[in-house]
C-alpha cells in the first residue's frame, strides 16, 4: 500500500508539474489543483498509513490507532486550497475577459503599466 | 497569561469584518475606524515590545492547552519588533491611501488592509508550525485581493502570476510541513528543535530534505534569488501604496528564516549543519546583484523601486546568512530600516505615477515637482545607503559584521558595488524625471501625453493628507538613525535570545511558570 500511495503522490505532482509550466491559465490552474491534492495525500501519510484504525485513543484496551493530527491538517490545507483555487479561477477569468487573452506570461508592454504611457 | 499578546491578531480579526459588514457603504466611517484600528494597532504594539523589552519570553497558549498540543503564541523580542515595525509601517500607508483616493478605487480596501495585518502579525507571533502557514495563507489571501484592487487587465494578469506563485509556494509549505512532522511527530517550534536534537545521525535524511523544502518556501516569500521572479511583476502592477504594505511580506519570509534557522535548525545542530548559510549566502549575494541591476535597467518606476526590494532583500539575506549574533543584530537593523525605506520609495513612486506616469523617460514638469522631486531623494538616499541617514548605518553594520566571515571579500565586494550600482541608478531615475521636464516642455509629441496625465490625476482629493503619510515615513527613517544607539542595543539582545534556544524551548516546554 505505502507504494500505491508514494507512487500516486508522485504521479499527482508530476503530472501537476508539467501542467504549471504550460503558457495559458487554464492548464496552470488544473496543476495547481493536481499538486494540491497530491499534498493533502501527502500529509495523511505523514502519520504513517493504518487500515481499519479509528483515529482516537481507546480508554480500556490497547488497540491500534491512526494519527488524528495529519487528518486535521489536510482539512485545513482541503479547504485552503479549494478556496484559493476559486480565487484564482476568477482572477483569471476577469482578466481574459478584459485583455481577450489567457496567457499566463505577460509581454514587455504589459509591465510597462501605467496606461497613459507609450510602451 | 498575558493576553496583550493575542491581541495584534484579534484586534484586526475583530476589525475587518466588522467594516465588511456594518460599514461597506460609508467610506468615512471605514477610514475612521481603519485608521483607529491601525493606531491602536500601534498602541499594542508599543505595549507588547514593552513588556518584551525586558528579556522574558512569554507564551500564551490558545484555548489554555499545554505547550506541544496546543496552538502557542509566543512573544519575544523579535516578534515584538517585528509586530511593531508592521503597525508603524501600516499608519502611513493607510493614512496615504485615504489621502490619495486608492481606497475608494475599488472595495473593502480598508476590510482586507486589517486582514493583512492579522496575517502579518499572526506569523510574527506564533511558535507553531502549520499555524505559522495557516497566517502565511491569511496574509495571502489578504493580498489577492489588495493586489488586484482598483483592477485593469494588466493588474489581474500580474495578479494570476502572483496568486499562481503563491498557491505552489504554499503547497510546497505544506509537502516541507508534512515531512517535518512525519521525521519529529511534532510541529511545535520549540517542540521540533528539541526532537531534531536527539535524532540519531543516520535518520536525518529525510529532516534535511525537510528543512531545505521550508527555506526553500522562505526564499519564495522572501524573494532571494532564483525564487524571486513574481517579485518585480506583482508589486510594479499592484497599487503601490498596497506595494509598500507588501515591503512587510518579503521581511515576513525574512523573519521566518531567522526563526526556524536559530531554534531549530540552529547552526550547532549536527544534522543540518551548514545547509543554511552555505546555500543561503550565494543566494543571497547574487540577489543583490540582480537587484542592483535591475534598478539601473529599469524603465519603470514602479519596476524599479520593485528591483530596490530585492536588492535590499539581499543585504538583509547575506546578514541573515552569516548566522552570527552581530549579523543578526546588523540583519534586525537593517530589516527596519529596508521596509521603511521600501514603502517610502513605493509612496513616492505612486506620487510620481499619479502626475505625470511611471516611465522613466523625460516629461513635461508635473505639479509639486519640487516636492516630490525632494520626497524621492530622500528615499534614494534611504534605500541605497547614502551617509545622513538609517540605510548608511546599516549597511556599515553589515559590512562589520561580516568582517570575520570566511568569504568577507565577496560580501564587501558585492555590497559596496551594488551600493553604487543601485546610486547610479537611482540618480539616473532622478534626473530623468525630475530635471529633464524642463527640456521637453514645449515638444510637440508630449501634447497628447500630457491630457492623459491630466485625466489621471483627476481623483486627488486630499494630497495634504498624502504627503503627511510620506513625511511621516521620512519621520520614521529619521528617527531609526538618530536613535540608531538604543535601536541596535535592542536588536543586539535580540539577537543573543535568538541564539540561546535554550531559552525560548524552556519557555515554551517548560510549563507554567
Amino acid at each position: 500500500m505505502e507504494a500505491l500511495v508514494a507512487s500516486a503522490v508522485g504521479v499527482l505532482t508530476a503530472a501537476g508539474i508539467f501542467l504549471i509550466l504550460r503558457r495559458r491559465t487554464f492548464p496552470v490552474i488544473l496543476g495547481l489543483s493536481l499538486i494540491t491534492y497530491a499534498v493533502n495525500v501527502f500529509l495523511f501519510a505523514t502519520g504513517r498509513l493504518a487500515l481499519n484504525a479509528p483515529a482516537v485513543l481507546n480508554k480500556y484496551e490497547e488497540v491500534p490507532y491512526t494519527d488524528p493530527l495529519p487528518q486535521a491538517l489536510v482539512l485545513t490545507a482541503i479547504v485552503i486550497s479549494f478556496g484559493m483555487t476559486a480565487v484564482i479561477v476568477m482572477i483569471a477569468l476577469s482578466a481574459y475577459l478584459s485583455s481577450k487573452d489567457d496567457h499566463i506570461d505577460m509581454t514587455a508592454q504589459d509591465c510597462v503599466d501605467a496606461p497613459g504611457e507609450d510602451a | 497569561m498575558n493576553h496583550w499578546i493575542v491581541a495584534p491578531i484579534v484586534l484586526p480579526a475583530i476589525l475587518a469584518p466588522f467594516i465588511i459588514m456594518v460599514l461597506r457603504y460609508h467610506l468615512d466611517l471605514q477610514r475612521i475606524f481603519s485608521v483607529a484600528g491601525v493606531v491602536a494597532l500601534l498602541g499594542i504594539a508599543l505595549t507588547i515590545t514593552a513588556q518584551a523589552s525586558g528579556g522574558d519570553i512569554q507564551v500564551y497558549e490558545l484555548g489554555d492547552w499545554p505547550a506541544p498540543f496546543g496552538i502557542v503564541m509566543v512573544l519575544d523580542r523579535m516578534s515584538a519588533m517585528m509586530v511593531l515595525l508592521t503597525a508603524l509601517l501600516a499608519l502611513p500607508i493607510v493614512l496615504y491611501a485615504i489621502g490619495s483616493g486608492w481606497d475608494q478605487r475599488g472595495n473593502h480596501f480598508h476590510a482586507l488592509f486589517h486582514f493583512q495585518l492579522m496575517g502579518v502579525c499572526g506569523a510574527f507571533l506564533t511558535g507553531d508550525a502549520f499555524n505559522l502557514f495557516v497566517f502565511f495563507e491569511v496574509l495571502l489571501i489578504a493580498s489577492y485581493g489588495l493586489m488586484t484592487h482598483g483592477g485593469g487587465s494588466v493588474r489581474l494578469k500580474a495578479g494570476v502570476q502572483y496568486v499562481a506563485y503563491n498557491l505552489l509556494g504554499s503547497t510546497l509549505f505544506l509537502f516541507a510541513l508534512g515531512t517535518l512532522y512525519g521525521v519529529t511527530g511534532t510541529l511545535n517550534m520549540a517542540d521540533i528543535a528539541v526532537r531534531v536534537a536527539e535524532l540519531p545521525p543516520e535518520d536525518t535524511a529525510l529532516l534535511r530534505v525537510g528543512a531545505v523544502l521550508l527555506l526553500l518556501v522562505f526564499c519564495i516569500k522572501a524573494a532571494v534569488l532564483p525564487l524571486h521572479f513574481w517579485l518585480p511583476a506583482s508589486y510594479a502592477n499592484a497599487p503601490l501604496p498596497v506595494a509598500a504594505l507588501f515591503a512587510i511580506m518579503t521581511k515576513v519570509g525574512a523573519y521566518s528564516i531567522l526563526r526556524m534557522y536559530t531554534l531549530a535548525f540552529g547552526p550547532e545542530v549536527e544534522a543540518t549543519q551548514g545547509l543554511v548559510g552555505d546555500w543561503l549566502q550565494p543566494a543571497a549575494i547574487l540577489t543583490l546583484a540582480v537587484g542592483a541591476i535591475g534598478i539601473l535597467g529599469a524603465h519603470h518606476i514602479a519596476r524599479m523601486v520593485a528591483f530596490c526590494a530585492i536588492a535590499s532583500m539581499g543585504t538583509l539575506l547575506i546578514a541573515i546568512s552569516l548566522f552570527t549574533p552581530e549579523a543578526t543584530a546588523a540583519a534586525l537593523y537593517y530589516i527596519f530600516h529596508s521596509t521603511l525605506a521600501t514603502a517610502l520609495l513605493f509612496l513616492v513612486a505612486d506620487l510620481v505615477m499619479e502626475r505625470r506616469g511611471g516611465a522613466i523617460t523625460p516629461k513635461p514638469p508635473m505639479p509639486q515637482s519640487g516636492l516630490v522631486a525632494a520626497l524621492f531623494f530622500v528615499g534614494a538616499i534611504a534605500i541605497a545607503g547614502m551617509p545622513p541617514l538609517s540605510g548608511f548605518v546599516g549597511k556599515l553594520l553589515v559590512l562589520d559584521a561580516a568582517r570575520d566571515a570566511s568569504n568577507a571579500n565577496a560580501v564587501w565586494f558585492v555590497i559596496l558595488v551594488g551600493s553604487f550600482v543601485t546610486i547610479v541608478g537611482l540618480a539616473r531615475a532622478g534626473s530623468l524625471i525630475f530635471w529633464k521636464s524642463h527640456d521637453v516642455e514645449y515638444a510637440g509629441e508630449d501634447a497628447p501625453e500630457e491630457e492623459e496625465t491630466d485625466e489621471r490625476s483627476a481623483p486627488e482629493p486630499q494630497p495634504g493628507l498624502a504627503f503627511t503619510a510620506v513625511f511621516g515615513a521620512v519621520a520614521g527613517l529619521i528617527l531609526l538613525t538618530l536613535f540608531a544607539g538604543p535601536a541596535l542595543e535592542y536588536t543586539s539582545k535580540t539577537a543573543e535570545q535568538l541564539f540561546t534556544p535554550e531559552r525560548y524551548i524552556s519557555a515554551v516546554l517548560g510549563g507554567e511558570e
